[in-house]
């Protein structure tokens, strides 16, 4: 059961100008360049704090990427360089051919609106019912009341939350929550979707409902990227892991495990190995 | 569509009772300064005919009066008016008295009530004596005079720095109220980011809002000033044409004021306050 992969840019929300000599993503042919490319890119915090130390990685097209490491290890890092709230101190970083460096603040909000972000804390509109959260969404790109009327509920429906239309998200369970942020981070069906920490505030039974979701949403072709602590969930999953340790990336698996497989002497060495150091590295 | 409205309504209290402090404070500078104003024009030279003056004398004087500079106009009271006012002011004192002790006066208005003691000195050529031998005394009640010069000064001095004072406690006061409910609902300006919408898309709304809420406190702050005038102070003001009332702002030319006043300062307020979260 595939959505509809109707691109829904037009040129109010491009992201950046297309060049005179190439056309939009959408209509070029053969060579695609990757949805993100990761050169170098450093992240120094003006606390003198370390987010990324020379992360370079590609995520292709229809992946579906999970960013594992412990807290402080820079998946949020990455997260806010790609929706652009932070800049990269060295290096460069592409998302979809564009160079971000090269997107001027006035267009930031174009460029966001390629992108769905879904966060640990939902981050929903909080005086808005669960319909105008995710009308939002579309009211932002321009989108006349026909076309809201038309797709807010359809969007709403995939994600199971028909019946919930009209209610507020203080009504919600956390859940509900979360699939209404899937909701609105979909509804414009943009090519990439993060989500950091989405599973973070739910029990294990929900977890596996948005991770089931956002499963669906990357068969559909968007690509995805999920940054998360939920070990069993990426264990189940088997896709491709990233992991990060203090900002550099240690890891990039296929179809890799939360960490990396080791056997019981190397699991004991570890364990009496000085806390701050993981042995082996 | 919205659900929480409270930070909007202390918004709307805050422009409601500055407006109210505004529309009650506005007429009452007015009148003072009309009042003061009036005091000050009414500082004036008496020049004191001898009661040995001719008509002829009283003419020429009248010519040589009006060829100094920074006269304005010359009015004269002959004795017998005089003698009927004082004697109405004071019957019993009057009754007494079998002759008129009153002398003709010119009453020698300036053109500027800071420069009446300049015609003093003119028509006194400097204490060297009156211009004509006609004339007895000039008065200028010096000491007077001065006073009531320099108390006019001083209130509308005051009253303008009051007025100053309170304008700029007005507008902090509206502005902070707003930026308070603003900083309430920073939270939503950041999801209206990360969605990706413009800052003016994000910041209409708030702008629209500051527009009502100022608007709806202006109105309401006029609905009751209009009420109290109405029920207290017209019947009042019949009472007192006897007292010659200051000119002060037209009602509607006050409703006009306080209705821009709200709008402008909320609406502004909204929308300088937002660039603040916007920078998030």
């Amino acid at each position: 059961m595939a959505l509809p992969k109707t691109q829904l840019r037009t040129r109010r929300t491009a992201a950046v100008p297309a060049e005179p000599h190439q056309r939009t993503l959408a209509a070029r042919p053969a060579i695609r360049p990757p949805v993100i490319e990761f050169r170098g890119v450093s992240m120094r915090y003006p606390s003198g704090d370390v987010g990324l130390e020379q992360a370079t990685f590609t995520v292709e097209r229809e992946d579906f990427v999970f960013l594992v490491g412990a807290t402080g290890s820079g998946k949020s890092t990455v997260m806010r360089l790609l929706i652009k709230e932070l800049e990269p101190t060295e290096g460069t970083l592409r998302v979809a051919g564009h160079d971000l460096g090269s997107i001027r603040r006035r267009r930031v909000p174009f460029y966001r609106r390629n992108i769905g972000v879904v966060f640990q804390d939902f981050k929903l509109l909080p005086n808005r019912t669960v319909y105008d959260n995710v009308a939002y969404a579309l009211q932002v790109t321009g989108g006349t009341r026909k076309e809201i009327r038309a797709k807010v509920p359809d969007i709403l429906r995939l994600t199971g939350l028909s019946t919930k239309l009209h209610n507020y998200p203080d009504q919600l369970s956390g859940g509900e929550q979360q699939r209404v942020s899937i909701a609105r981070a979909f509804v414009n069906h943009p090519p990439l979707l993060l989500a950091d920490e989405p599973t973070g505030n739910l029990d294990p039974e929900t977890s596996i409902d948005i991770m089931r979701l956002l499963y669906r949403i990357n068969r559909t072709g968007t690509t995805v990227l999920v940054a998360t602590h939920d070990q069993a969930m990426v264990d189940k999953m088997r896709r491709r892991v990233l992991e990060l340790s203090r900002g550099r990336i240690v890891r990039d698996e296929a179809a890799g495990l939360y960490a990396r497989d080791e056997n019981t002497r190397e699991f004991a060495t570890r364990l009496r190995a000085p806390s701050d150091r993981p042995a082996g590295v | 569509m919205r659900r929480s409205a409270a930070p909007s309504f202390a918004a709307l209290a805050t422009v409601l009772v500055t407006m109210l402090v505004l529309g009650v404070f506005i007429p009452i500078v007015q009148a003072t300064n009309g009042a003061a104003s009036t005091v000050r024009h009414r500082v004036m030279v008496d020049v004191y005919m001898k009661s040995t003056a001719t008509s002829a004398d009283e003419a020429r004087v009248e010519r040589e009066i009006k060829r100094l500079a920074h006269v304005r106009s010359v009015q004269f009271e002959s004795k017998a008016t005089a003698y009927a006012q004082a004697a109405k002011a004071d019957p019993a004192a009057y009754a007494l008295l079998s002759t008129n002790p009153l002398p003709d006066t010119f009453h020698v208005v300036p053109d500027n009530p800071g420069n009446v003691l300049v015609v003093n000195s003119e028509l006194t050529r400097s204490g060297s004596g009156p211009i004509d031998p006609a004339i007895g005394k000039v008065s200028n009640k010096k000491s007077d005079t001065k006073k009531i010069l320099e108390v006019t000064n001083l209130v509308t001095i005051t009253a303008a720095v009051l007025t100053v004072l309170l304008t700029l406690a007005s507008v902090l006061l509206i502005a902070n109220t707003i930026r308070l409910s603003l900083y309430a609902r920073r939270r939503e300006v950041e999801v209206m980011k990360l969605v990706g919408a413009t800052d003016w898309f994000i910041r209409w709304p708030f702008v629209i809002e500051g527009i009502v809420v100022g608007a709806a406190g202006a109105v309401l702050a006029i609905v009751v000033l209009g009420v109290t005038k109405i029920a207290l102070l017209d019947p009042l003001a019949n009472h007192w044409t006897l007292i010659a009332a200051p000119r002060t702002i037209a009602f509607p030319a006050l409703v006009a004021v306080l209705l821009a006043a709200g709008v402008v300062v909320s609406a502004l307020g909204s929308g300088l306050s937002l660039r603040r979260f916007l920078r998030v």
